[in-house]
């Protein structure tokens, strides 16, 4: 069986080889090609046609282009993108494709109305979005609830969020939370108890895991700022009752305005400045952070807001 | 052996007509005639992209459904009828038995695409009336379609060496469908995690990549197709073919022809 | 040299689909078949005829031992531009006419273009099929179709030629011309090896024979070798309705037809019984030799086989 020998070798051989050059060749592709697959969204003028075209499988191709979106704003995200032209087209063939896929509604609501880099820029489209969603489930709390947010954090629309949250505090089985915020729209302003409870309940009525990982984030900051305004306080305090700055939080410590030394919420201990400021110790963690920046610092290209960042 | 080779391809081209594959030709210029006219009339200035998606997607799959229908019997029907006896008792080796059928398989394929081609460009002068430079990149879209048929004939091929003619379909037809999501499927498979991105990742890179062979709607769209694409797909059509001949090969040199 | 040298060739299958049976379809084989002979391989059905030739074709390979064909390797394609092969029922590419189909299997045994098609009619002339050159392979009977399978057996003017039960399917006519056939190879010097389970072809043709049953070689040698070592009878026939009583006791078969009794006997018994006959004076019409025919011989050395396996197939 000689023959059959040397044919087995070089066969064998040769299917190894072209399987190795293949996965190579489709890294080099993949890295061509990113966006081509999704610039076709554009070209779909007619998301209806395609979920006729589909011919019942609208659930699976929902699915595809469901991961395609969630794709796309992870990917430019972690590339320090500006834009994020592509999601609104995404997001709407997913739920024309599939109108029950809440968790797109969700996705739309936390990235597709803030403003860039964290997020497409497009409230308004977000809100059609959402209603289209309640159109298509209309006993679904969390959709009013989105509607309430966005409402309330991107376009300061107080009247409308209390509506939003009212009409979906309503439904049984929505969670409590809904009734209070609409409640707290009456004060028409941005505070940060109610910032926290939003946040707070985004983060615990979804299972998406960007949207949690972008709720934390948002909470620690709101806790952070918190914590420094608090801390810069102790110090005014302090600086009124002794003349002078704290040198460290233990000078804090001893003189009663401070029961242990603070750590922000990642557990890293808050850093006192030489004028009295108080400081993160590494603010490229707090991606939301309004205080305890220090002087001239610029954020990353791409904010630790998802979990690929 | 090139000559037997060229023998076994002409002859498996000879059975393909003979079995009257090319009829398919007279469905598939129905199909663009009835379209072109239908579209002829709607005249919303799409008539271009409709001739295209539909033409190019036709040709697509009428050369899939053949690709797949000949490829899988192309050896167990051999087997099956024991018309391989005499052949394999002659000084042919197993080896070029596999690779003259597929060269006779992939030749039948081509010249069909090329009579679909016309077809194609018939239709869209008939509707527009002119042509455009953005028509040349339809040579690239169908030369991408030719590289899909060589590569599900080799796999159906690998399929018939071993397996019933309808299991092999089934493969092979399952194969075509999740090729043509191969990127979403690597994408799925980046998202996973544990064991199962393992396996993932490993059928998402070893499927046929059919996502990147399919430029249907970008050209439809007088999109232009990169010269590096066409290398790199050219590269990997040719190594994908050479993978699933090769495991075509092996197993057919160890069967025992009962 | 050899034209066929067989070498311990063995094959065992696994049967079953959990546990696997191995299934013996061969046991070790040891033939030597010579050149310018006609060699016939016999056996009942299911005895490895077809097994050892798709063994030696490459079509199957063996679980153990050799084999030689012209000195080369199974697999060797020097040799097998030298050998030809007709399966047993063959089937062709119907969709080729007579004529395509061995101007094809002409190219692949190497014949060059030029010769192909003048080789090709010389066969169609020569296996009875002139004027059915042109006519597609489907609409030919199993009687054409065993013709054309000669002929592409042949047409590389191979030296030595397989054939597995050539006679099958054919009418009389037919399998007269194909031993004339299988003759006329023999008298070109060509070897040739066919396995059949018809003897009376087989005594008519072969120089030599082998007989193989339930996968074991059974007896090898020349024709007249073999049913000269079988038990010689004699026939005895004579006028009378009654079989002797002395006559049942030396073993005789008797049949009674009208007024004459046919016995067989041993020929080692003959004596006693034409006396035994003579005592009970009875007219004696004829006392013949029986010659023994293959099929007695093959019947002998089948016999204890089966009875040994129980007759289980």
């Amino acid at each position: 069986m000689k023959s059959s020998r040397q044919t087995t070798i070089v066969a064998g051989v040769l299917l190894v080889a072209c399987m190795a050059a293949s996965v190579i060749l489709l890294f080099k592709i993949d890295k061509m090609r990113t966006g081509a697959t999704l610039e076709e969204v554009l070209y779909v003028s007619s998301p209806k046609a395609l979920k006729r075209m589909s011919m019942g499988y609208d659930g699976l191709l929902a699915d595809i282009y469901w991961t395609r979106a969630v794709q796309y704003f992870g990917g430019r995200h972690h590339a320090g993108a500006k834009d994020y032209n592509l999601l609104g087209p995404l997001l709407e063939i997913t739920t024309t494709l599939d109108p029950k896929l809440i968790v797109a509604y969700q996705y739309g609501g936390n990235f597709l109305a803030p403003e860039p880099p964290n997020g497409a820029g497009m409230p308004q489209a977000a809100i059609e979005l959402i209603h289209y969603g309640i159109q298509h489930n209309p006993d679904d709390w969390h959709l009013f609830y989105q509607l309430g947010f966005i409402y309330y954090m991107e376009l300061k629309d107080y009247p409308r969020a209390a509506e939003a949250f009212a009409r979906g505090g309503g439904i049984p089985g929505a969670h409590p939370w809904l009734k209070l915020l609409a409640a707290q729209m009456a004060e028409r302003s941005q505070n940060i108890q109610t910032a926290r409870m939003m946040w707070a309940t985004t983060f615990e009525t979804t299972n998406d895991k960007a949207i949690k990982y972008n709720a934390a984030a948002h909470l620690r900051a709101l806790q952070a700022d918190q914590d420094i305004t608090g801390l810069e306080a102790a110090v005014g305090r302090y600086q009124q009752v002794t003349g002078h700055l704290p040198t460290s939080f233990g000078d804090l410590v001893s003189a009663g305005v401070l029961r242990g030394t603070p750590v922000d919420p990642l557990g890293n201990p808050y850093k006192l400045t030489r004028d009295g400021r108080v400081e993160l110790r590494s603010p490229d963690d707090f991606p939301f952070v309004t205080k305890g920046l220090p002087p001239g610092y610029v954020p990353p290209e791409a904010p630790k807001v998802l979990p690929t960042d | 052996m090139n000559s037997r080779i060229g023998l076994i391809a002409s002859n498996t081209f000879r059975e393909a007509v003979r079995d009257r594959v090319l009829y398919n030709l007279i469905a598939f210029a129905l199909l663009m005639s009835g379209a072109s006219i239908l579209v002829g009339q709607i005249s919303i200035d799409i008539e271009r992209l409709v001739v295209v998606n539909l033409g190019l997607t036709a040709v697509s799959l009428f050369g899939i459904v053949i690709a797949i229908f000949i490829g899988i019997g192309l050896v167990s029907k051999e087997i099956d009828r024991r018309t391989l006896y005499t052949v394999l008792s002659r000084p042919v080796r197993r080896w070029e038995f596999i690779v003259g059928k597929f060269v006779g398989l992939a030749g039948t394929l081509i010249v069909n695409t090329f009579f679909m081609a016309i077809g194609v460009f018939g239709a869209l002068l008939y509707v527009s009336h002119h042509s455009q430079a953005s028509d040349r990149w339809l040579f690239a879209a169908l030369y991408f379609i030719v590289l899909q048929f060589l590569i599900i004939t080799s796999l159906a091929l690998l399929f018939s060496s071993f397996s019933s003619p309808l299991m092999s379909a089934v493969f092979a037809f399952s194969l075509f469908v999740v090729g043509s999501f191969a990127e979403d499927l690597r994408g799925f498979a980046g998202l996973t995690t544990g064991a199962v991105r393992w396996l993932a990742t490993g059928a998402a890179y070893l499927v046929p990549n059919f996502s990147a062979l399919n430029v249907i709607t970008s050209v439809a769209h007088e999109q232009p197709v990169s010269g590096q694409l066409i290398a790199y797909n050219t590269a990997y059509a040719l190594i994908y073919t050479t993978m699933a001949l090769c495991g075509a090969v092996l197993i057919f040199e160890r069967r025992n022809l009962k | 040299m050899a034209a066929i040298e067989i070498l311990g060739l063995e094959k065992t299958y696994s049967v079953g689909f959990w546990r696997k049976r191995p299934k013996c379809a061969l046991r070790p084989l040891h033939l030597q078949v010579e050149q310018g002979e006609i060699f016939g391989f016999l056996g009942p059905n299911g005895a490895g005829k077809t097994t050892t030739l798709k063994m030696l074709m490459g079509l199957v390979f063996p679980t153990a031992g050799t084999a030689k064909i012209l000195g080369m390797e199974i697999n060797d394609p020097r040799m097998k531009a030298q050998i030809g092969f007709l399966p047993e029922q063959p089937y062709f590419y119907d969709y080729l006419t007579a004529r395509e189909l061995l101007e094809y299997f002409a190219g692949l045994s190497g014949v060059p273009a030029k010769e192909r098609s003048r080789r090709a009619e010389e066969m169609l002339v020569r296996v009875g099929l002139k004027d059915a050159g042109g006519v597609q392979l489907r609409k030919f009977s199993k009687g054409m179709l065993q013709r054309v399978g000669i002929a592409q057996a042949i047409i590389h003017e191979p030296k030595v030629v397989f054939f597995d039960e050539p006679m099958s399917g054919l009418d009389p006519m037919g399998r007269r011309e194909v031993r004339d056939l299988m003759d006329q190879l023999r008298q070109e010097g060509k070897t040739v090896f066919f396995s059949t389970h018809i003897l009376s072809d087989a005594e008519a043709l072969c120089d030599r024979v082998a007989i193989v049953n339930l996968g074991e070689l059974q007896g090898v040698g020349a024709v007249a070798d073999l049913t000269s070592s079988v038990q010689n009878n004699v026939e005895i026939i004579w006028q009378g309705t009654a079989v002797p009583q002395s006559l049942r006791a030396l073993g005789a078969e008797c049949h009674v037809a009208g007024d004459t009794v046919r016995a067989i006997l041993r020929e080692a018994n003959q004596d006693a019984a034409i006396e035994a006959l003579r005592r009970e004076r009875v007219r004696l019409i004829s006392v013949v030799p029986v010659r023994t025919s293959l099929e007695d011989y093959f019947m002998q050395k089948l016999k204890p086989a089966e009875a040994a396996a129980g007759v289980r197939r």
